[in-house]
């Protein structure tokens, strides 16, 4: 263990609370969390220790400066948002939400868009029973720390059968390297409506090197009863910052969940993202790319936790891996007892560019019941000289032949982000680490 | 500029077993040649080695387009003066779109500069995958991912099209081809015939050549033209098979490297 923890706790937890003048419920609620923060241990992801990792840098409250439309946000903001200029939009900078965009005709239909910390005073009874239940403050330290500390967060409330046609997006942006940097994002979808969400993590922080920045953020979606949810996320931070991302959405009867990932984060990387179909018939598709460059350290896992009867889960992960860099990539597929006709499928699939890379794909399959099917396919390779030659026999120079043989790799996820203007960013992101 | 292809003694090897043991063979613009022999007598690898596949290592002749030395190219210098190989497997590459392919394909030949406009390649494009009568959702599928074998044939064939080579070599294009798409590939290959432009067809059986007249039929064994002649020779191999070559020539086993 590096710096111990010890003037972080219950005290310090409802300190922070109280100065952003949370409301009763949620500073005790955060009290727990900083107790628990105190005695839980760190994760222990497969192969990847966390020991030499900076995972103490919570930072301080820094709030952002709240901006009254869109035009006003920072150049730096701006610049990382599509150009489509319409849909709803809600803006992280550093500890607190500085601005939220919801048009008035979703308003009319009930669906609700604010910062997380707005919404657990004006919304508790839609917040407080679902807060961290699907990644759980006592999971370990780290959920814990996030317990005590997230920060500006988005709460997203769709009603029954709105279907909202446009993506939701949600930006979280740091350029102080002494902020907490802990956002939350809650979702709820009711029975039968449909929604996309476009969540990007960036941060600017210039120079600050040094200084290690800790972005333990969380994602909780519920999905009810015939909703479906497209959650596309594209993380792109600073070297300085490491990257922790729990994600997990909890399916009810029918409903589908599509996680499209694009962890493309410069620093040391612990996501984790986890479907659990309690529903029948519930359905979970995840895409996950990544690239890792320079000394790199990431841990990616997929999951998916079969209850219902006839659920289906999907689980895709590809990674592309750069110099001396690293990534355990880890699938776990999970069927209960008494989920009959479940299906569990997944593939790790990694592409090493250079001697010094390192890539472990482990599927891992779990079944505590017969009538099931599940299947995993793994693999860590090279660029396939075949495919290099027969790109080359038609005329194109061998880079050219493997730059689009690595970004072919990468595109069944990318095609899938349900924006443009996000899209060409991420083909842009990718230039940019695959060089 | 009129074509002209010549291989010289061309010798090849994979794994250090000789495959090819001196091919001679001149091609001119204008000209189909066509290479039968049963499986096994270093048709492919003919291909494959004047394409300049890395698992073939040629140790001895010289192979010269219009008076350029193919052996000194590297592959993608090999296509881009002009020689163009059909092939029997095609790879399948995930996430490069056939369009972005050829694009590609079209612009390095092009080079820097004098790049294709889209809608130039988009006309183009089309234009070609209905007279092959692809469907045109192809257009934008994963380079031959999940495309049947008959479908990876013809889009082997657009390609051919597309890039317009001086030098066409096709390895078993027919393999795999029920009898209509067979007279649309044979099309493409009829539409393509000019003066300036050779073919090397390479097949076990006659009929692609009832569709595709050659003006040279050669027979290969042992890694070696054994025979040669013209139209009426395919069309004898075709009704007699290979047995009376074998016994012309006093051949017992007509394969070559096999283990």
């Amino acid at each position: 263990m590096s710096t111990p923890i010890t003037s972080f706790g219950r005290e310090a937890a409802a300190a922070v609370s109280r100065s952003k003048n949370e409301p009763a419920w949620l500073v005790s609620w955060r009290e727990e969390a900083g107790e628990l923060a105190a005695k839980l241990e760190l994760p222990k992801p497969e192969k990847m220790p966390l020991v030499r990792w900076t995972l103490d840098q919570y930072g301080a409250h820094r709030p952002g400066t709240p901006v009254a439309s869109a035009q006003d946000l920072p150049a730096a903001i701006a610049q990382l948002l599509p150009e489509d200029k319409q849909g709803a939009l809600i803006v992280q900078h550093n500890s607190s939400v500085v601005f939220t965009r919801l048009s008035a005709e979703l308003q009319a239909q009930g669906v609700i868009l604010t910062s997380l910390e707005e919404a657990a005073r004006t919304h508790e009874a839609l917040v407080k029973p679902r807060l961290m239940t699907a990644y759980r403050r006592d999971e370990h330290k780290l959920a814990a720390v996030h317990g005590a500390l997230w920060n500006g967060g988005v709460f997203l409330y769709v009603p029954k059968n709105v279907d909202i046609e446009f993506p939701i997006q949600s930006l979280s942006f740091a350029d102080d390297a002494s902020a907490t940097f802990m956002p939350h994002i809650l979702i709820v979808a009711e029975s039968n409506s449909r929604l996309s969400f476009v969540q990007q993590a960036a941060t600017l922080l210039g120079a600050s090197e040094g200084s290690t920045v800790l972005h333990n953020s969380a994602v909780e979606v519920f999905a009810g009863p015939g909703a479906h949810v497209r959650y596309a996320a594209v993380h792109h931070m600073d070297a300085a910052v490491v990257d922790v991302a729990y994600r997990r959405a909890v399916l009810d009867n029918d409903a589908r969940v599509e996680w499209i990932i694009g962890d493309l984060h410069n620093g040391n990387t612990l996501t984790d993202t986890k479907s659990i179909l309690n529903g029948n018939g519930s359905v979970s598709d995840s895409k996950i790319i990544s690239v890792g460059t320079g000394s790199q350290r990431m841990s990616l896992t997929t999951g998916a936790v079969h209850f219902g009867k006839s659920s289906e889960s999907d689980m895709v992960t590809r990674a592309v891996m750069k110099e001396e860099a690293t990534a355990i990539i880890n699938g776990i597929t999970k069927i209960e007892h008494g989920a009959t006709k479940a299906n569990g499928q997944q593939t790790e699939k990694v592409l090493m560019l250079s001697p010094k890379a390192r890539g472990d794909a482990n599927p891992i399959l779990l079944i505590d019941e017969d009538d099931v099917k599940a299947g995993h396919a793994a693999s860590v390779g090279q660029v396939n000289p075949e495919q290099v030659h027969y790109l080359m026999s038609r005329g194109i120079n061998r880079k050219e032949a493997e730059r689009l043989i690595v970004h072919g790799f990468l595109d069944p996820v990318v095609a899938e982000i349900p924006l443009a203007g996000l899209r060409e960013q991420l083909h842009r992101i990718l230039e940019r680490k695959l060089g | 500029m009129s074509t002209e292809f010549v291989i010289r003694g061309l010798k090849a090897e994979i794994e250090g077993k000789e495959i090819l043991k001196g091919i001679d063979l001149k091609i001119q613009g204008g000209e189909i040649h066509a290479i039968m022999g049963p499986n096994g007598t270093g048709k492919s690898t003919l291909a494959s080695a004047l394409m300049g596949h890395p698992k073939y290592e040629v140790t001895e002749g010289q192979v010269s387009l219009n008076g350029e030395d193919v052996l000194e190219m590297a592959v993608d210098e090999r296509a881009r003066a002009g020689l163009f190989l059909a092939m029997q497997y095609p790879s399948e590459i995930t996430g490069v779109t056939n369009a972005d392919f050829l694009r590609s394909a079209i612009n390095a030949r092009r080079g820097e500069g004098n790049e294709i406009s889209l809608i130039k390649f988009v006309r183009l494009m089309e234009g070609k995958m209905k007279t092959l009568e692809m469907n045109p959702e192809f257009m934008h599928r994963y380079l031959n991912e999940g495309f049947s074998g008959g479908e990876k044939k013809r889009n082997e064939i657009l390609q051919m099209m597309m890039l317009e080579p001086n030098l066409v070599i096709l390895d078993e294009i027919d393999s795999g081809l029920d009898i209509d798409a067979l007279k649309i590939v044979a099309d493409g290959v009829n539409a393509m015939r000019a003066e300036d432009r050779g073919f090397l067809i390479i097949t076990h059986y006659q009929r692609l050549l009832n569709y595709v007249k050659p003006d040279f039929v050669h027979v290969m064994m042992q890694g070696r033209i054994v025979k040669s002649g013209g139209p009426e020779l395919a069309e004898r191999l075709e009704a007699e098979g290979y047995e009376w070559v074998k016994e012309e020539l006093g051949i017992v086993d007509e394969t070559v490297g096999q283990a």
